[in-house]
């Protein structure tokens, strides 16, 4: 039942195609692993979808992940993004659904009432990238200190290094390297 | 007799952040009943020093010290996901012999990550010569370690499309020295531990999970199989040629503490008879891939060649570009499924470096075991999920 791209892969795309064609802005394949661009709103709906279809058993949530594409040319069509990494435990599948998100106040419904795991995994996008999760019912920060304000995977968030200050450089600002 | 039924009286706990059973910097908030836990909140981030955001400033060859810190029990298993995923993302090969060795080492790794755990998790419950036996026979790991890096723990020994050196001379004789340390090791545990009344009373019906719930809540590894799944990242997606080992994966039934227990240690066995094969099979060859430009060259090659010489400047300098794109790669560390998310923006260093790490996601499913159990068996709880908080946290 080891699948190795092809069947499944079409399976995913006819899937999509029958049940949310106006949901799915592009497919792209790169070193064999297929990646569906879709729209924000839809994003519950084909996840539960997926959930619940039984030919396909995506059960299982492997991972959520974000990104920020500031100063690069995919930060066009929205400066965020968040994949969602889903594995079929049946077939041995995988593959990613990805959201671009605007820059200004990005959010996107939580994965929470089909899933345990997106519970701490939106948390952590939550925390380190800034990304509301409408709908999660507890979202706190979960691995930065409560005093630490920002996002640190922003790209405008600095991995700040200070000098150590002496009379001859106390007034210069703290090396900033991004 | 007033009629009215009596308040509801809770008391809150905190357990850790210093709590020896707690393995690591870990709270648990519980709110107890009596001696039952009504709720479950556990609380990290004591460990968090920012591996990803680092990974973005690091050219990708200077990651793979970081990706030791994470699981500092399992380093050559944090090493191997990173640098198959930056060859994946490269699109690049490595030799048999690379593939031999990595897959002879990390089982070792497993073994080590194992023994700690089976060396810490019977403690917890009462078990307290258990500690000082298998970090004995996890001696004999480091040993090989030693060896082939020269660092006892933080390893470092893989690299993007190699190894950093060939492996020594007295490669066959450590390991095999290992293998007979650690065989008899698992005897005499099984002999301690699998028919002991007071374990098995500790274990047995603990911290039980369905095999539905524990996909839902992401658990992978042990904890997973031990619910009777059949998911092991090497046997669904091979890597690093696993396909040619022949192996089996254990299953529980139960999904309690005492089936995570045989599981695991009928997976040390299983690693055991992987190493042995590994290290039979382990072909002659180069030890490392052959990538101009990507993979540094032979180090007599550079002391005589221009060429090599300069391109060893340049990875060591500017390192190298990979196309833009993002990869996943998983591989079964001890813990469950490692998985590196690695995004590439054409330059010489990350976008972004996502790590998945097993610990972190098993971790999320602990207030799901104990909410209802006995406070005495949160520890047996924390234990059998076998976590390690600087994987947690990163």
């Amino acid at each position: 039942m080891v699948d190795t791209g092809g069947v499944m892969e079409d399976k995913v795309r006819e899937f999509l195609e029958n049940n949310f064609a106006d949901a799915v802005i592009r497919t792209e394949i790169f070193r064999n692993q297929l990646s569906v661009y879709i729209r924000k709103e839809y994003l519950f709906d084909i996840c539960q979808a997926l959930l619940h279809d039984e030919a396909l058993g995506f059960k299982f949530l492997s991972d959520i992940c974000s990104l920020d594409w500031l100063g690069q040319s995919e930060e066009a069509e929205g400066r965020f993004e968040v994949i969602y990494n889903l594995f079929s435990l049946k077939y041995r599948y995988r593959f990613f659904i990805r959201v671009k998100l605007a820059g200004e106040n990005p959010e996107i419904d939580s994965l929470t009432p089909l899933w345990n795991t997106a519970d701490w995994l939106e948390r952590e996008v939550y925390d380190l990238m800034g990304i509301t999760f409408s709908g999660h019912p507890d979202l706190r920060k979960i691995v930065t200190p409560d005093d630490l304000e920002g996002h640190p995977l922003r790209k405008d968030f600095p991995l700040t290094y200070e000098t150590p200050q002496f009379s001859h450089n106390k007034t210069e600002p703290p090396e900033v390297i991004i | 007799m007033t009629g009215q039924a009596e308040e509801r009286r809770t008391l809150n706990l905190n357990m850790g952040p210093q709590h020896p059973a707690t393995h690591g910097v870990l709270r648990v908030e519980l709110e107890l009943e009596g001696e039952s836990v009504v709720k479950a909140t556990p609380h990290i981030g004591y460990l968090h020093t920012g591996i990803e955001k680092t990974g973005e400033s690091k050219l990708y060859y200077k990651v793979i010290p970081m990706t030791d810190r994470m699981d500092y029990l399992a380093p050559m298993s944090n090493n191997l996901g990173y640098c198959l995923a930056v060859e994946k993302l490269l699109g690049i090969q490595v030799p048999e012999k690379v593939k031999y060795a990595r897959v002879c080492l990390t089982e070792l790794t497993r073994l080590k990550s194992h023994l700690v755990w089976v060396g810490t998790h019977p403690f917890d419950l009462g078990a307290m010569s258990m500690g000082l036996y298998a970090f004995r026979e996890r001696e004999s790991i480091i040993d090989v370690y030693e060896a082939v890096a020269g660092q006892r723990m933080m390893s470092t020994y893989f690299r993007i499309g190699g190894l950093a050196e060939d492996l020594p001379g007295n490669f066959d004789k450590v390991v095999k020295k290992a293998i007979s340390d650690i065989r008899q090791g698992l005897i005499d545990y099984n002999r301690l531990l699998t028919d002991n009344k007071i374990f098995r009373n500790r274990t047995i019906g603990v911290a039980k999970i369905s095999a539905e719930d524990a996909i839902n809540c992401g658990l992978t590894g042990p904890s997973l199989r031990a619910c009777g799944v059949n998911y092991d990242v090497r046997k669904a997606n091979p890597y690093t040629g696993y396909e040619n080992f022949d192996f089996e994966i254990p299953l529980g039934q139960n999904g309690d503490v005492y089936d995570r227990y045989l599981v695991r240690m009928e997976e040390m066995r299983q690693s055991l008879r992987i190493v042995e094969q590994a290290l039979d099979g382990m072909p002659e060859g180069p030890y490392r891939a052959h990538v101009p430009g990507v993979v540094l060259p032979p180090k007599e090659d550079v002391l005589s060649k221009m060429e090599s010489l300069i391109f060893h400047f340049k990875i060591i300098t500017e390192g190298f570009r990979p196309p833009r794109g993002a990869v996943y790669q998983a591989i079964e560390s001890p813990k469950g499924e490692l998985g590196f998310f690695i995004s590439s923006d054409g330059t010489g260093k990350p976008h972004r470096m996502r790590v998945r790490p097993p610990s972190f996601v098993n971790l999320s499913a602990l207030p799901k075991l104990i909410e209802g159990a006995l406070v005495a068996d949160v520890v047996a709880a924390i234990g059998s999920i076998d976590i390690v908080l600087g994987e947690v946290d990163r």
